[in-house]
Order: structure tokens, then C-alpha cells, then sequence
């Protein structure tokens, strides 16, 4: 099972490593990871996206809980919640492909970002479901280049429980 | 005014109230060592290796209760603790490391002596800090033992540049802590203490199991008061040894791997496990899949990550042993049963199994057993030493046939099982304890993994008794090459072993030797009265000796293995009481 775990943690350095440091050592997955600066410069936001039965999962939230550095953790399982990720993808449409391919595009609402003569950069936001259908309509197109942020979550109003 | 690093971490010790400390100097740290040497109000113990100064501060902390604190240099010095501190990290042992780094401005360029510890230790400590700016120093002292001695205690590293500590700031010690994302949980839940009341009335076959935490968080009184008040037998883990009296009747000694016969069975047939400040480690519960299995669980334990970690539990209670325990006789005293009456079946039962099958093994007026020695160290010690132990069959021994009946009286290396910890960590208990005896039972092979700490023994009139279960072998891998592979026999045969006798004496200990069961008492009662430098006593024991019972690796935690040579008739069987 899929968990999006949210990590509040003082913004000191080797933080990352404590977290990335109990994953691998005892075993823990992580599918992506994502740290930026919260709106007060001394804390940082992780977003972990992690598997592993109810077991595990609970082992991980207990066990970041227990490293000095880290503030609090969300299993935003249990919440109603909002999750987007950010995707650029340099794509090297046929001529004839073109306008097909930026249609696709505005349907999915992404953005261009940079475009030459070869290949077109395209920005894209979204859930797991949207990107991986994007992703799935462009691959025809010629995906040159791919990266993509990882996740990041955040609660609905009121932490409601679902 | 300014004062220098060095002087702020001394002045840090002193407001923590360190008398003792265990170190060894080298480049970047010359100056604190510097400072030290003039320092009248603490102790610096130079060990022989870094190794056995983190264990002698983990056997100094352990026997007193205090934090335990080293010192060492940077570099291999640094890399030399690791042992250490993760032998404390696995057992909860309070201890605050500090090792000196290269300057600042030199870290990360590969310089002489450089090692990044903060990054080695990082998954065997508690916490560990880089002090990056002298100005920094005191708060992150104070941090330091704060952490290694509140919650679940463990180790803390503090990183050291010799920039920080020869740089000047105003000493300020912190009024208080304040870490913001460091809140143990120190009072158990209300509810689930009463509940837990509930499920130890209703219990039929209920088993207490104790562990470390018991001892770390001084609830023995409470933990008697409540196994006499509900009449509930008590086992307890290796680490849990002496935090219930060993010779009282509702003991029913260790459980797990050479757990005793009747407390392995008591567990396997109980219907609820009072599990209190353990972790269910696997040399506890055998295959867990089988362990216990009609038994409803109630946690005790101060850190939620060890609740359901390895077993399923029916009621955790998060919170200081002690504190919880409290609460819950103050609960108890609401409740009018006569707990006895429904228990008294339970009791006898356990009687029998006591009875069927008690910790036995076989004299001989040849050849010494080393049962027989460590029978005989409780003899002649009264039960009241203070016993350190190596790792192997001789640490299996010492916990089987020595009663404890105190806690901080046992002092061995549970979690990590570190072959070495034992002579140190009596070193440690020694000068923690001066007026106590301190016995380290040893093997062959263990001693000699930190026999070089004879020099700081001999050099501090530290009168510790080392006890080596000489059987010439890597007696516990033996064990399990004659059981699980056909005797052979792979690198276990230490072959040339030193003449432990000439050793202590090459180094200005005394050395004793016994080679026949009736030169045991005499070597021991020769050893007590030296009361000014060790003594390395050789007990040239049966090689075959083997640990029993033992659960074999993955078996449920009643498939015991006895010794079944001692049914042939002739031999003539002892019964330890």
C-alpha cells in the first residue's frame, strides 16, 4: 500500500541523511522524496512517498518520530488531502506531429516552457493519474528528456478524517 | 570573559557533575587533554584502546546510573569508538562520546586523521552534533546529556573541531533544554492503565516479562510490589536481569535462546504477557509466529517504536516503566479481588515445570564445568558482586547460574553481543562502585579481544577479578558447529592460547590458575583478597561444556534442546536451587 508521509524538520544539516539513513537501514521503500524550506527558514518539509503494509508503515512514522531533528509526521493516509507533482518533459514531436502533440498538451493543461527547433519543453502538473495518463498519450511523440519533482501533499481544510 | 573551548567543555562537565571520564589523547583534542590534566574536580581514565574507553564509561554508567563520558582523537580514534557506542546504542546505555575533528576549515579535504564520525555514527547513536562554532559549545552539551539521559537513554557523539575547542566565547550554561521535537512520553495513558487492570484480573496464566527498561528506569520496588500483589510469575530478558530478585519464588529466571525450561514453557502456555521495558528481541521470542501463542499482550516501554516491531500487541501502554508501573498499583489498590485465589493453579503448574526440568548440569570430580565455576562465584561472592560478562557461552553461564537479585549488578552486552565489552565495562563499574566486588566472566576468546586494559586495571589499583572460562575454543560458534554442522570445527579452535598466568603477571596483575573442581573455591577466596590490583584467574574448564537448554535459531521458544548425555545413569546430576 501506497503511503504519502509528510515530514516537518529542523532545517539543520545531515537531517536528509538521518531520514534517508533510517529508510535504508532497516529496509524501508521510498518511491520518491521531495524537501523544500517551509515558510519559516528553520524548518524544512518532506514529502516521503513510501510502501509497506500497516506494520511497516506504522514502524516508519514511529521510527522518523523518534529522529532528534524531526518535528512531526503525517500519514496523510488517514486525511483527506491533496497530492500534485510537477513534471518537465522535452518531447521532439514529426513537424507533421506537431500541432497534435501541443493539443494534447493544452488538453492536459501543460505549458510550454521552451521550444527550438528540434524539441518542445513542456511543464506539467498534476496527480499520479493525470501524469501517468499524460505520459502515457506523449510517449508516441518522442520523449528526449524527463524529470519530474516527486510528490508533495498537503491536507484539505479542517483535517478531516476520511 | 572569553574562555577558550576546551575550558567550556570542561566547565559543561563540571555543571553536569562528571567526576569520571575514559579517553585517550591524540592531535586535535592536545588541548583539551591539555586542560584536563590540571582539572582537579574529574578523573580522565586513559584506557589502552578508544574501544574499551567507551565501554568502561557503558560499565560506569551502567553500574551507577549516571551518564557515562569519553574523550578521544579524531580520526582512528573516532573509528575506534564505533564498537562502543553502538554495544550502548543496542542496550539504552546513557553516554555522551565526545571525539576531536580536524579544523573546520580543513573538514572534508581528506585531511590527516580525518573521518567523518558524525556520518559513521550517525545510525548507532541517540543524536550526535558537529560543533561548528565554539559559541555553540555549552548548548549543545547541555543537549547532549539531556538526550543521552531522558527517554529511552542511548549514546550521544559531539563532533569537536580543533578550532572549536581552542576558540574563545563567554561560557553560558542553559537555564533549561528546549528541543521542540524532543518530548518523550513519560506518563502512560489513563485508560489503557486501567484497562490493562482489567486484563490482569481476568488473566488465569498471566506472565510478566521484564527487561532492561525496568532497570534503567529504577521501577525493581514497583516491579516486585506488583508480581507479589498479583501474584504474577516473573521472567525476565537477558537485559532484565536483577530488576527482579533472581532468588525470589515468583522468579523464574531468563527466558528465550538459553532461557530457562519453565520460563519458556510459562510464556508458551500463559494467556496474557505483562511485557514491561523489553522489545521482544528475537533471542526472546524464537519464531515469533509461534511465541506465545494463546497469550493476550500488554507493552510497557518508553519508546513506541519497539511496540509492535516484532509482536502483535493487545495493549500498549507508552511510557516510563516506572511512572506507569505506579500508576497502576495506585489503580490496583481500587480493586478489591484476591488476585492469589484464581492463580494459585497457574503457580503450581509453574512449580512442577520448575521441578520437571531445573538448570542442571553434569559434575565431574576431573574435569571443571564451567557451570560449576560461576556456581561458585555466586558462592563464594554471597550473590552481592557486581558481575560483568564477555560475549558467548560464558555471558549464557553467568546469566543461568548467578542469582541477581539487584539491579546494576549485571552488566553485559545484550543487544550487539560485543565480544570485548566485558573486562572494560568492569573497569568502569569499578571505579563507579569501588567498595563492590567486580567480577568480569570471561572466555578464552573474548579477553583477549580488549586484554591490552590489563595496563589500565594494573595502573589504577582497580581490583577486578577476571574469571576466563578456559575451554580453548570459541566455545558458543563450537557449540553450534557440533550441533547444526557436523563438528566441524571451522576456525574455532583457538589453539594457542597465552598462559593467562604469566600474562596478568607480565603486566603487574596477579595470575591463578585451576585445573581440577577442588582448586575452584581456593583460586577464588585467593582472589578476593587482593585488593589493590586485578586478578586473571584461568579456569582450564571441559571444552565440550555446551549451553543448555537451547532453542535452535527459528524454532518456537518451547522446542528446547537439552543435554540428554546427563540421563545416562553413572553420571551423577547437580541441581542448582
Amino acid at each position: 500500500m501506497k503511503h504519502t508521509i509528510s515530514v516537518l524538520v529542523e532545517n539543520k544539516f545531515g537531517v536528509l541523511s538521518r531520514v534517508s539513513g533510517l529508510f535504508s537501514g532497516r529496509g524501508f521503500n521510498i518511491e520518491s522524496l521531495s524537501v523544500g524550506e517551509t515558510i519559516d527558514p528553520a524548518v524544512s518539509l518532506m514529502t516521503i512517498i513510501t510502501s509497506g503494509d500497516d506494520r511497516i508503515v506504522e514502524q516508519i512514522t514511529k521510527q522518523l518520530n523518534k529522529l532528534i531533528d524531526i518535528i512531526k509526521v503525517v500519514d496523510f493516509m488517514e486525511i483527506d488531502h491533496v497530492e500534485r507533482e510537477l513534471v518537465l518533459i522535452k518531447v521532439s514531436p514529426r513537424k507533421t506531429d506537431k500541432a497534435e502533440f501541443l493539443k494534447i498538451a493544452e488538453i492536459f493543461r501543460g505549458r510550454i516552457i521552451d521550444s527550438g527547433t528540434q524539441t518542445f519543453t513542456v511543464e506539467i502538473t498534476g496527480d499520479e493519474k493525470k501524469i501517468a495518463a499524460f505520459i502515457e498519450l506523449i510517449k508516441p511523440y518522442g520523449i528526449k528528456e524527463f524529470v519530474r519533482t516527486g510528490k508533495v501533499a498537503i491536507a484539505r481544510e479542517g483535517l478531516k478524517k476520511k | 570573559m572569553k574562555i577558550n573551548g576546551s575550558k567550556i567543555l570542561i566547565e559543561c562537565l563540571k555543571k553536569e557533575g562528571i567526576k569520571h571520564i575514559y579517553g585517550y589523547p591524540g592531535g586535535v583534542v592536545l588541548n583539551i587533554f591539555d586542560h584536563l590534566y590540571d582539572e582537579k574536580s574529574m578523573e580522565l581514565t586513559l584506557t589502552r584502546h578508544e574501544q574499551a574507553a567507551v565501554h568502561a564509561a557503558d560499565g560506569y554508567a551502567r553500574a551507577s546510573g549516571k551518564v557515562g563520558v569519553a574523550i578521544v582523537t579524531s580520526g582512528p580514534g573516532a573509528t575506534n569508538t564505533v564498537t562502543g557506542i553502538a554495544t550502548a546504542y543496542m542496550d539504552s546505555i546513557p553516554l555522551v562520546v565526545f571525539s576531536g575533528q580536524v579544523p573546520t576549515m580543513l573538514i572534508g579535504n581528506d585531511a590527516f586523521q580525518e573521518a567523518d564520525i558524525v556520518g559513521i555514527t550517525r545510525p548507532c547513536t541517540k543524536h550526535n552534533y558537529l560543533v561548528k562554532d565554539v559559541k555553540d559549545l555549552a548548548k549543545t552539551i547541555r543537549e547532549a546529556f539531556h538526550i543521552a539521559s531522558t527517554g529511552r537513554p542511548g549514546p550521544v557523539l559531539i563532533d569537536l573541531p580543533k578550532d572549536v575547542t581552542t576558540g574563545m566565547a563567554e561560557f553560558v550554561w542553559p537555564k533549561h533544554v528546549n528541543i521542540r521535537s524532543y518530548n518523550p512520553t513519560y506518563h502512560g495513558n489513563r485508560w489503557m492503565i486501567k484497562q490493562s487492570i482489567q486484563m490482569i484480573s481476568k488473566a488465569k496464566k498471566p506472565v510478566i516479562m521484564a527487561g532492561g527498561g525496568v532497570i534503567l528506569s529504577g521501577a525493581s520496588k514497583e516491579l516486585k510490589e506488583l508480581a507479589e500483589k498479583a501474584k504474577i510469575p516473573v521472567t525476565m530478558t537477558m537485559m532484565g536481569l536483577g530488576g527482579f530478585p533472581g532468588t525470589h519464588k515468583l522468579s523464574m529466571g531468563m527466558l528465550g535462546m538459553h532461557g530457562t525450561y519453565y520460563a519458556n514453557r510459562a510464556i508458551q502456555g500463559s494467556d496474557l504477557i505483562i511485557g514491561i521495558g523489553v522489545r521482544f528481541d528475537d533471542r526472546v521470542t524464537g519464531r515469533t509466529e509461534s511465541f506465545a501463542p494463546d497469550a493476550k499482550v500488554i507493552h510497557i516501554d518508553i519508546d513506541p517504536t519497539s511496540i509492535r516491531k516484532n509482536v502483535d500487541v493487545d495493549l500498549p501502554v507508552v511510557g516510563d516503566v516506572r511512572n506507569v508501573l505506579t500508576d497502576l498499583l495506585a489503580e490496583m489498590k481500587k480493586h478489591k479481588e484476591q488476585w492469589g485465589a484464581v492463580r494459585s493453579s497457574w503457580l503450581k503448574q509453574i512449580d512442577r515445570w520448575k521441578k520437571e526440568r531445573p538448570l542442571e548440569y553434569r559434575f565431574d570430580k576431573k574435569i571443571i564445568k564451567p557451570e560449576f565455576v560461576v556456581e561458585k562465584i555466586y558462592e563464594v561472592t554471597k550473590g552481592k558482586a557486581i558481575i560483568c560478562t564477555e560475549v558467548g557461552q560464558n555471558q549464557m553461564w553467568a546469566a543461568q547460574y548467578y542469582k541477581y537479585d539487584k539491579p546494576r549488578t549485571w552488566l553485559s552486552s545484550g543487544g550487539l553481543g560485543t565480544m570485548g565489552y566485558g573486562f572494560p565495562a568492569a573497569i568502569g563499574a569499578q571505579m563507579a562502585c569501588p567498595d563492590e566486588t567486580v567480577f568480569d566472566i570471561a572466555g578464552d576468546g573474548s579477553i583477549q579481544m580488549n586484554i591490552q586494559e590489563l595496563a589500565t586495571a594494573v595502573i589504577n589499583k582497580l581490583p577486578v577479578k577476571i574469571a576466563i572460562l578456559n575451554n580453548r575454543f570459541l566455545g558458543m560458534v563450537r557449540q553450534w558447529q557440533e550441533l547444526f554442522f557436523n563438528e566441524r570445527y571451522a576456525h574455532t579452535d583457538l589453539d594457542v592460547t597465552p598462559d593467562f598466568v604469566k600474562l596478568a603477571e607480565a603486566y603487574g596483575a596477579v595470575g591463578l590458575r585451576a585445573t581440577t573442581p577442588d582448586e575452584v573455591v581456593p583460586v577464588l577466596k585467593e582472589s578476593l583478597k587482593v585488593k589493590d590490583k586485578p586478578v586473571m584467574m584461568d579456569f582450564v574448564v571441559d571444552w565440550k561444556s555446551k549451553v543448555y537448554p537451547m532453542v535452535p535459531a527459528g524454532a518456537a521458544i518451547d522446542e528446547m534442546i537439552f543435554d540428554e548425555e546427563k540421563k545416562k545413569p553413572e553420571k551423577k546430576l547437580r541441581t542448582v536451587k
